[in-house]
C-alpha cells in the first residue's frame, strides 16, 4: 500500500511537471473513469489554465486556426495543451480522428500537448469527459488549454460552457444559415471568427454579422469583437490572440472570470451529484431482471410507464 | 463503459499511396477503434510523439515505398527512447517475405501483406490489445531498478511464449 | 414477339447466386439488344475511325498502320542501373522508354535531403542533377526513341534536363519527342506527390505549355492521368469522369493565360488504367474520347481537328494484382492488356508478376512485355478497328458511362470547378469512399479475387525478388556531393536567384529551370527556391 502510495506521489509529481507520456495515460483513466481517485489527487493543482473554446462547423479551419494561434502563443514561452474533439460513428462507437493533421507543426513543440479525442456514448456524456480531460492538462501546468469542438448539438454547447472564452469560427459560405445559428451557437460566442477570409463574399458576411449583434455589447457589456481570418496565410491572428487576451482582462477586471468559474463549479457538482445518484439507481433500485418482467407486463398493456415510474420513484424518494 | 482501442494509423516517409492506409483506418473505425490518422509524409519522430500524446495502444505503418527497413526500425528506436515500447507496432504494405521477418524479429509484432482482409487485422489488433493491457505497468510509472528487471524478466518470457504460439500458424494469411 | 418469349422463359431459370455488376457497381443485364440503343444513330454516335467523335479510335487505320508504342515503365537504383535495364528492354523489342523515378526525385528532394533517407533509388531511379540524366539516356539516341516521364512536380527540372541532354548528343529539342506527367490536379485528388498549392502548379503547368508550343513542339507536356485516381480506389466512372474534367481544366487555364486552344490542345495527352472488368474498361476508352472530342469542339471551340484526339496511355491495374498466387498476375494482366489494346490506345505497359513484392525482375519485365506482343503478333485482335463497337453491351455501356460522367461534370462545376473541389476534398472523400466500398464488397464476397477470397491456397509463394542494395542511397550521395564540390557555384547561385526573380514575377520559368540544370543545379535546390516563393501544399484530408 505504501508503495503504491508512493507510485502514486511519482506519477503526480510527473504529471505537475507537465511529462507528456504521463499526462496521456492519466488522461486515459480519466477518460474511462478506471480510477475515480484520480481527478480528486489532480484538483488541487488546477485552476490556472485559461480554457479557450473553439467551435464552429465541420471544415471552418478550426484546427488550422489553433494550430497557428498557438505558435503565436507559444512565443511568450507559454505552455498549451489542446483537445480536438471529433464526431464519433453513431453506428460502432469508433472514431476517425484527424485534427492533428492540420497541427503538425505543433506536434513536436516540447510546451504542447495535443489529444485527440472522440465523442463517445452516452455514460458520462463526452461534456463531462472533456472536463475531465481538461482538468488534467490544466494540472499538467498548462497556460491555455483549447478545446476544439464542433458546434452543431448541444453537447457542443455545454463543452463550451467549461470554457473561459469562446470563439466561435465561421467561414462565409455559413451566411446562408445565420438565422439558425444564431439562436444557438452565436449565442455562447465571445469572439467571432469569419476564417477563409481569402473567399468570396467575406466582407459582406462580416458586415452582416456585425448588423445582426450591433445591440449585443450594451447587453453583456463586453465589446464583441467580430475578426476576420485567414489560417492558412496565416493572416489576423495576432488580432485574434489580442481579443482573447482582451477578453480575458474584461472577466478579470470585472470578478467575472471568479464568478463564471464558481458557476461552472456549481454546475459541475449538480452533475457530479447527478450522475451518483442516476448511476446508482440503475444498479441498486431497479434491477435488469424486475425491469425486464414490468416491461412484459407494459407491452401486454397490463401495466403502464406513469404507474410504474411513479411507483420506482417514490420508493427512491420516500424510502419506508 | 469498455475501453476504447486507440490506434494510429501512419504514413511515414515520402510515398503518397495511403488507400490502404485510409482503408484499414475506416475499418478500424467501423470495428468501434478510435483511429488517429496522421496524414501523409509524415517523419517518424511526429508519429512516435503523437502515439505517446494520444496514448495509443497500437501504431500502424503502411509504407509502400520500400523504406521499410529504414521507416519501421526508426519508429522503434524513437519508442525505446521514450520508454513507450509496450506500444504494439504493426505494419502493412509491399514488404518482401525476407524483409518481414528481419523486421519481426526487430520487433515489429505483426506485418500485413497486401490482400489482407482488413477483419483479421481488426481480431489482430483486439487480441493483442487484450493481452498489452492486461500485462502489469505499462511502463506508466518508471519503475526502481529492481521491478524494471523484474518487468523485463516477465516481458521477454511473455513474447516468447507468444512467438511459440504463433508458429504453427505459420502459413501465410 | 420473340423477345417477349424469351423474357418469360427467364423466369423459369435459377440464377447463380452471385452479384451481376461491373467491378464498378454498374448491374448488368443478362442480355443486351437493338432495344437498348433506340435513338442509336451510327454516324452521330460513333462515326469512323479518324473521324468526329473518334469513339472508334482516333487514327484512320488504328493498328493496322502501325501498332500501340509497347512501352514499360521503368527506373531503379542509380541511373546507371536503370540505363543498362532500358537497353536490355530495348534490346527485347520495347518500342518506347518511360522513366520511373524513385521518391525523392518525385518530391524535388535531392538524395541527401533527412526526408529521402531509405528512399533513395528504391521505387525508382535517384536524379539528383543534369549529371545524373546524362548518365540515364548514355548511349541511347533520343531522336530515335521517345521518352515519357513519370513526373509531377518538378517535371518542368526533369523536362529541362532532358532537353539538355538532347543539346549534348547534337539533338535539337524540336524534334524530341515523348511525353512528361506534369499532372498536378490527379496529385492532389489521388496521387498525393506535391509541393505547391494548387494555383502554383497551374502557373508551372501553363508556363510548360507555353514553351513546350515553341521550343518542343512534339512533346506532350502533360498527361491527363486517370491512373492513379484508379488506383487509389476510384470506380471506371469517377476514373473516366474525373480525368476529362481534369483534362478541360488545363484547357481553361492554357486559355486563360492567353494560348490559343489549339495551340496546346493538340499536346495533351491521356493516361488510363486498365482494371478486372472487360467490358466496362472498353466502353470507358470509348466514352472518354467521345467526350473529349465533344467537349472540345462545342464547348471550348478547337478548330484544328487534333484538338479533338484524346490520345492514351495506358497502364494495366497494379492495384488488382495480388501477392497470393503471383503468377496469375500474369493472366489478369493479359486480359488487362487485351481490353486495352480493344479499347483502342496508343501505348501500353503492362505489370509484372510481381510487383507486389518489389520492383519487378527482368524475367518478369519480358513476361509482361512478351503479354503484349502476344496479343500483337498472335491473337489477331489488331487486324480490324474497334471490333466491340457495334455490340449491344458495349454500345450501352459506353452510354451509361458517358452520361454518367456528364452528371459528375455537373456536380464539378456546382462545387465551382476541380481546384475549388479538390480544396473542399471532394474527390478524395469520393474516392476513398469506392476505394473502402470495394475492400467491403471482397470481404463480403461479393466481389472476388483468385487466391484472395477464393480458390485460396496456404502454400507460400516461391518468389525470386529485385533487392535494390543500401549502397545505392550512399553511392548516389557521394556523386551528389562530387558534383557540388566540382561545379561553379557562383554561377549556380546566380542561376537561382534569376529563378526566383521569375517566380516572383510572371516570367516564364522553363528558360530560368534550363539555365540551372546547365550549371548542374540540383532538383532540391531548384524546387526548394521555387517553394520558397510559392509556399507548400497541405492536403484537406477527410475521410
Ligand atoms: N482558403 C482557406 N482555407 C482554409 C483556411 N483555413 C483553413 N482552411 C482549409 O479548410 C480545410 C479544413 O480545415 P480544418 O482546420 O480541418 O477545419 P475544421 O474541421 O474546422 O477543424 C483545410 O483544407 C484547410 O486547409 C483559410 O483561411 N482559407
Ligand atoms: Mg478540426
Amino acid at each position: 500500500m505504501r508503495n503504491r502510495r508512493c507510485a502514486v506521489d511519482k506519477r503526480l509529481r510527473q504529471l505537475i511537471r507537465g511529462d507528456k507520456r504521463v499526462i496521456a495515460q492519466t488522461i486515459t483513466t480519466v477518460e474511462n473513469a478506471t480510477d475515480p481517485k484520480v481527478l480528486e489527487q489532480i484538483f488541487p493543482h488546477t485552476g490556472k489554465a485559461y480554457h479557450i473554446g473553439i467551435t464552429g462547423p465541420p471544415g471552418a479551419g478550426k484546427s488550422t486556426l489553433v494550430n497557428v494561434l498557438c505558435q503565436h502563443l507559444l512565443t511568450d514561452g507559454k505552455k498549451i495543451g489542446i483537445i480536438a474533439v471529433d464526431p464519433t460513428s453513431p453506428f460502432s462507437g469508433g472514431a476517425l480522428l484527424g485534427d492533428r493533421v492540420r497541427m503538425t507543426d505543433l506536434s513536436l513543440h516540447k510546451d504542447v500537448y495535443i489529444r485527440s479525442m472522440g465523442s463517445r456514448g452516452s455514460l458520462g456524456g463526452l461534456a463531462q469527459k472533456t472536463k475531465d480531460v481538461a482538468l488534467v492538462l490544466d494540472a499538467a501546468g498548462m497556460d491555455y488549454v483549447f478545446i476544439e469542438t464542433i458546434g452543431v448539438g448541444q453537447v457542443e454547447l455545454d463543452i463550451a460552457q467549461v470554457c473561459d472564452t469562446t470563439v466561435v469560427v465561421l467561414v462565409p459560405e455559413s451566411g446562408d444559415s445565420i438565422q439558425a445559428m444564431k439562436a444557438g451557437l452565436l449565442e455562447i460566442a465571445d469572439i467571432l471568427v469569419v476564417n477563409k477570409g481569402d473567399r468570396e463574399g467575406s466582407d459582406r458576411f462580416m458586415l452582416e454579422l456585425k448588423f445582426a449583434f450591433e445591440l449585443r455589447e450594451q447587453v453583456t457589456g463586453w465589446d464583441f469583437p467580430i475578426l476576420k481570418t485567414i489560417a492558412t496565410k496565416p493572416e489576423g491572428i495576432p488580432e485574434l490572440g489580442a481579443a482573447i487576451a482582451a477578453h480575458r482582462s474584461y472577466l478579470e477586471g470585472c470578478g467575472m472570470l471568479e464568478k463564471a468559474r464558481k458557476i461552472k463549479l456549481k454546475r459541475r457538482i449538480h452533475e457530479l451529484i447527478e450522475n451518483r445518484i442516476s448511476s446508482h439507481l440503475r444498479e441498486h433500485m431497479i434491477g435488469e431482471h424486475e425491469l425486464d418482467t414490468m416491461l412484459d407486463k407494459m407491452y401486454r398493456r397490463k401495466l403502464n410507464p406513469f404507474r410504474v415510474a411513479a411507483r420506482i420513484a417514490d420508493r427512491i424518494i420516500r424510502p419506508q | 463503459m469498455a475501453r476504447k482501442i486507440r490506434v494510429l494509423v501512419g504514413k511515414p516517409g515520402l510515398d503518397g499511396h495511403d488507400r490502404g492506409a485510409k482503408v484499414v483506418a475506416a475499418a478500424l473505425r467501423d470495428a468501434g477503434m478510435e483511429v488517429i490518422y496522421t496524414g501523409l509524409h509524415q517523419t517518424c519522430e511526429s508519429i512516435v510523439e503523437a502515439a505517446i500524446q494520444e496514448d495509443v495502444d497500437v501504431i500502424g505503418l503502411s509504407i509502400l515505398s520500400g523504406a521499410h527497413m529504414t521507416l519501421f526500425p526508426k519508429v522503434l528506436n524513437l519508442l525505446k527512447k521514450r520508454h513507450a515500447s509496450d506500444i504494439v507496432v504493426i505494419g502493412g504494405g509491399i514488404i518482401p517475405q525476407a524483409d518481414m521477418k528481419k523486421l519481426e524479429k526487430k520487433g515489429v509484432k505483426k506485418l500485413f501483406g497486401p490482400g489482407t482482409p482488413t477483419s483479421e487485422i481488426i481480431t489482430w489488433i483486439q487480441e493483442a490489445t487484450v493481452k498489452k493491457r492486461s500485462r502489469p505497468k505499462r511502463g506508466t510509472v518508471k519503475p526502481t531498478k529492481k521491478l524494471r528487471q523484474k518487468a523485463a524478466v516477465k516481458r521477454r518470457s511473455g513474447k516468447k511464449s507468444a512467438r511459440q504460439k504463433k508458429k504453427p500458424k505459420h502459413k501465410k494469411k | 414477339m420473340k423477345k417477349d418469349i424469351w423474357k418469360e422463359k427467364t423466369k423459369t431459370c435459377n440464377e447463380r447466386d452471385a452479384t451481376f455488376t461491373t467491378v464498378s457497381g454498374i448491374p448488368v443485364k443478362v442480355l443486351y439488344t437493338p432495344d437498348d440503343l433506340s435513338d442509336f444513330s451510327y454516324d452521330h454516335d460513333l462515326g469512323y475511325p479518324g473521324e468526329f467523335p473518334f469513339v472508334r479510335g482516333v487514327y484512320t487505320n488504328m493498328y493496322r498502320g502501325r501498332l500501340w508504342t509497347m512501352r514499360q515503365f521503368s527506373g531503379f537504383g542509380t541511373a546507371k542501373d536503370t540505363n543498362k535495364r532500358y537497353k536490355y528492354l530495348l534490346k527485347h523489342g520495347q518500342t518506347g522508354l518511360s522513366v520511373a523515378f524513385d521518391f525523392p526525385t518525385l518530391y524535388g528532394r535531392d538524395s541527401d535531403d533527412p526526408f529521402s533517407r531509405g528512399e533513395v533509388g528504391k521505387c525508382g531511379v535517384a536524379i539528383d542533377t543534369l549529371r545524373d540524366m546524362e548518365i540515364l539516356f548514355s548511349g541511347i539516341p533520343l531522336d530515335q526513341i521517345s521518352t515519357s516521364m513519370t513526373i509531377n512536380p518538378p517535371a518542368a527540372m526533369l523536362l529541362a534536363m532532358y532537353i539538355v541532354v538532347g543539346e549534348k548528343q547534337g539533338v535539337p529539342s524540336n524534334i524530341l519527342t515523348g511525353t512528361i506527367q506534369n499532372d498536378m490536379l490527379k496529385e492532389y485528388q489521388a496521387q498525393k506527390t506535391w509541393i505547391y498549392p494548387p494555383k502554383q502548379s497551374m502557373r508551372i503547368i501553363t508556363d510548360i505549355m507555353a514553351y513546350c508550343s515553341e521550343h518542343v513542339p512534339k512533346w506532350n507536356t502533360i498527361s491527363i492521368s486517370g491512373y492513379h485516381i484508379r488506383e487509389a480506389g476510384s470506380t471506371a466512372l469517377q476514373e473516366l469522369a474525373f480525368t476529362l474534367k481534369n483534362g478541360f481544366c488545363y484547357v481553361e487555364h492554357g486559355m486563360k493565360a492567353g494560348l490559343s486552344v489549339d495551340a496546346f490542345a493538340p499536346r495533351l495527352s491521356f493516361f488510363f488504367n486498365s482494371h478486372l472488368d472487360f467490358f466496362e474498361e472498353v466502353a470507358k476508352y470509348r466514352a472518354a474520347r467521345r467526350i473529349w472530342a465533344r467537349l472540345m469542339q462545342d464547348k471550348y471551340n478547337a478548330q484544328n481537328p487534333r484538338s479533338y484526339l484524346l490520345r492514351f496511355h495506358t497502364q494495366t491495374a497494379g492495384c488488382t494484382l495480388t501477392a497470393q498466387q503471383p503468377e496469375n498476375n500474369i493472366m489478369r494482366t493479359a486480359y488487362q492488356a487485351l481490353a486495352a489494346v480493344l479499347g483502342g490506345t496508343q501505348s501500353l505497359h503492362t505489370n509484372s508478376m510481381d510487383e507486389t513484392y518489389a520492383l519487378p525482375t527482368e524475367n518478369a519485365v519480358k513476361i509482361a512485355l512478351r503479354t503484349q506482343q502476344l496479343i500483337a503478333y498472335e491473337t489477331g485482335v489488331v487486324n480490324t478497328i474497334d471490333p466491340l463497337g457495334g455490340s449491344y453491351f458495349v454500345e450501352e455501356l459506353t452510354n451509361e458511362l458517358e452520361r454518367g460522367a456528364y452528371k459528375y461534370f455537373e456536380r464539378i462545376d456546382k462545387l465551382g470547378g476541380v481546384i475549388k473541389a479538390i480544396e473542399k476534398g471532394f474527390f478524395q472523400k469520393e474516392i476513398s469512399r469506392s476505394a473502402y466500398e470495394y475492400q467491403r464488397k471482397l470481404e463480403r464476397k461479393e466481389k472476388f479475387q483468385v487466391g484472395v477470397n477464393i480458390f485460396e491456397e496456404d502454400e507460400q509463394p516461391k518468389i525470386e525478388i529485385l533487392k535494390i542494395p543500401r549502397a545505392v542511397e550512399t553511392a548516389q550521395i557521394r556523386q551528389l556531393k562530387k558534383i557540388k564540390r566540382e561545379r561553379n557555384g557562383r554561377k549556380v547561385r546566380e542561376a537561382l536567384k534569376e529563378l526566383r526573380r521569375a517566380a516572383e514575377g510572371g516570367e516564364n520559368l522553363m528558360p530560368k529551370i534550363i539555365a540551372c540544370v546547365r550549371v548542374y543545379a540540383t532538383l532540391g535546390e531548384m524546387c526548394g527556391t521555387l517553394k520558397e516563393v510559392f509556399g507548400e501544399y497541405h492536403e484537406p484530408i477527410i475521410f
